[in-house]
């Protein structure tokens, strides 16, 4: 049975004659325990796919249901709370809160929540361990690398042991060493039972999927698509000249700086 | 972890913005209590002083005939031809209902004596109660036994006489034991002898021509009082001088009020400066926001913290002000007071209110900010996703 149902997806930015369509008439579904990459260029709108899955952001038409429950039917206190107990986010540039300590920050989610202290500690380090984190807990994000920032917010996302993980972009400011470990771990907790649907530019990190999506220009454009053609995109996207003539790089590369 | 830890955490991250509204707060608290305690302070030294002012009911006989004077100049022949009280009757007095608001009972007996030539005005006073209702009195000499005298200013210099001079009046030999120095009353020109002297010399042993009363204090119910003293002594005439206490009380009045609008205006800045940082504060942490709606917090979570983070902020600041503030009452009463004895009284009551009105203030500056923080939305926070 499915578990994430999109239907007639529409998101539209502005009024009147400067409307811009970011997702256009997208249908999808997920099945529990699935492992989705959503691949596109910058722009695509991917990312805003990606926050109408977390509840964060109101379709202008269609509708999306998780554990067949319609999110965008409730409130917004109620999203809160189905955020909570449902998903784990991901985000692109870690956002972890730079005054807590890695435990504390892994903790979060936990500080609503109406647990005792001694419980809500074993949660947090059994998701430390879960992500390799052990030995780090009292330090501040400051103080830890960008592959350990990248685990503490994974292990933030899955400290209440939510349904469903969303990433956006969780390898976009790592090296492809930590990159690869990175995604070992998500294969593993996918492994383990978690639906994870991710956002990334990488066909290497999209090869750690289970099944890709493409979106270009708000449109799915391929579902389900094959790492062979995803890598040929990859070269043809990679090809590309970023300036078309020359004559125009040279002019913008000759513009005063600062 | 809790709430509690995230508003802690952040407030320790942030000193300087957090050291800036307790700032802030603690100089509107210890104005306001400052200010409070300094008025406290100022109405109980005015008070214990106009306790001592002097009299302010007078008790005269009653007479059908009307004053021939105006403005201290006598028309026309005035004599004193008028009944006497009896002195046993006074005791009355101090039976009424607000008898513990009577600082002091001061009967008096006047005639007029003649000095080598000289028509002098002469009283008979109680010279214990006259330290209370004349305490602008200061004797050059001593305070008068039996048979002597003292000379008020004026009376000295037309009768010519000083310390240790004798005079006779009515036989009664008197010596001068002292000089009053001049008053700018009619003080000047009397002479003063001891009440049971004035009465053998007067003629009326057991009568007073009249008796002052000092009532003045904070609550006295001066109609009241003039009421009740004219209940027990019905053939005498009671007034209130009602004009210093009104005119006293009413500087007082003015005073605090003046001093209460600065509080108000001084807790309004104090309010301002946490509402603006709390602004700032709340703009700065969007990001940090937008991760904690997304991650579950519902906007009473996010208004919580930042209340949280007020709370204990402004509490700090009610009792940090508080002890500023007092010390501050008691460091300018020092400075002010003629006693230099910069006694404030504690008042729990102040120190309850410092704090409580502190926590009021940081919550109600915060309210604003709170609810701008409870709705911001997550996806436009992060900008991420």
């Amino acid at each position: 049975m499915s578990y994430i149902v999109a239907d007639n997806l529409v998101k539209e930015y502005g009024e009147g004659e400067t409307v811009v369509s970011a997702i256009d008439v997208i249908n999808f579904e997920i099945e529990e325990g699935e492992f989705v990459g959503i691949m596109g260029e910058s722009g695509s709108g991917k990312s805003t796919l990606l926050g109408m899955m977390g509840a964060m952001n109101a379709p202008t038409s269609g509708s999306l249901l998780v554990a067949d429950i319609d999110i965008y039917s409730l409130g917004q206190e109620q999203r809160a709370d189905f955020r909570r107990e449902f998903l784990g986010f991901v985000f692109q540039s870690f956002h972890l809160v730079s005054y807590l300590t890695v435990i504390e920050n892994i903790m979060l989610p936990l500080a609503i929540i109406k647990a005792g202290k001694k419980k809500k500690r074993v949660m947090a380090e059994a998701a430390m361990n879960q992500v390799g984190l052990s030995g780090k807990a009292h330090r501040l994000p400051s103080q830890i690398s960008g592959g350990e920032k990248e685990r503490v917010a994974i292990a933030r996302a899955i400290v209440n042991e939510p349904p469903v993980l969303l990433a956006d972009e969780p390898t976009g400011n790592l090296d492809t060493k930590t990159s690869h470990d990175i995604m070992e771990l998500l294969h593993r907790l996918n492994d383990e039972g978690m639906t994870i649907v991710m956002v990334t530019h990488s066909p290497d990190c999209a090869g750690y999927a289970r099944r890709i999506m493409r979106v270009t220009d708000g449109k799915l454009v391929d579902d389900n698509v094959k790492l062979r053609s995803l890598k040929r995109w990859q070269k043809k996207e990679k090809n590309k000249e970023p300036f078309p003539n020359r004559s125009q790089a040279l002019m913008v590369g000759s513009l005063p700086t600062g | 972890m809790t709430l509690k830890t995230i508003s802690i955490k952040n407030l320790l991250r942030r000193k300087g913005k957090a050291g800036f509204i307790l700032a802030g707060l603690v100089i509107g608290v210890s104005t306001v209590v400052g200010i409070m305690a300094f008025v406290e302070a100022m109405t109980n030294d005015i008070n214990h002083k106009l306790e001592k002012y002097g009299a302010n009911i007078l008790i005269v006989p009653r007479t059908e005939n009307l004053t021939l004077s105006y403005g201290g100049l006598a028309l026309g022949g005035v004599s004193f031809e008028m009944k006497e009280i009896q002195e046993i009757e006074l005791t009355r007095v101090r039976t009424i209902k607000n008898s513990r608001n009577i600082a002091a009972l001061g009967p008096l007996v006047l005639g007029v004596v003649s000095v080598d030539s000289h028509k002098v005005l002469m009283a008979g006073v109680d010279f214990k109660a006259a330290e209370i209702l004349k305490p602008w009195w200061h004797v050059q000499g001593a305070v008068p036994e039996e048979n002597e005298v003292i000379l008020g200013a004026e009376a000295a210099r037309i009768l010519n006489l000083s310390i240790g001079n004798k005079i006779t009046i009515k036989d009664k030999k008197l010596v001068v034991s002292g000089v009053l120095q001049p008053t700018g009353s009619q003080d000047d020109q009397l002479i003063f002898t001891r009440l049971v002297t004035a009465q053998t010399i007067f003629n009326k042993s057991g009568q007073i021509s009249m008796a002052e009363v000092a009532a003045l204090c904070k609550d006295c119910p001066i109609d009241a009082m003039v009421k009740q003293i004219s209940d027990v002594l019905p053939g005498a005439k009671v007034m209130a001088i009602q004009q210093v206490v009104k005119s006293r009380m009413e500087t007082l009045a003015q005073f605090k009020k003046f001093s209460y609008g600065i509080s108000g205006v001084i807790l309004l800045i104090g309010s301002l400066v946490v509402l603006v940082t709390m602004m700032g504060s709340v703009r700065e942490r969007t990001d940090e926001i937008g991760i904690f709606r997304a991650i579950g917090f519902r906007k009473g979570h996010i208004m919580k913290i930042i209340f949280m983070e007020a709370s204990i902020v402004s509490g700090l600041a009610g009792i940090i002000g508080y002890f500023i503030g007092f010390g501050a009452a008691k460091a300018t009463l020092f400075i002010f007071t003629e006693n230099h004895s910069g006694y404030v009284p504690f008042r729990f009551e102040l120190a309850v209110g410092a704090v409580v009105t502190a926590l009021m203030l940081g919550l109600i500056s915060s309210a604003y900010p709170a609810f701008m923080a409870s709705r911001l939305d997550p996806n436009e926070a992060l900008r991420s996703l």
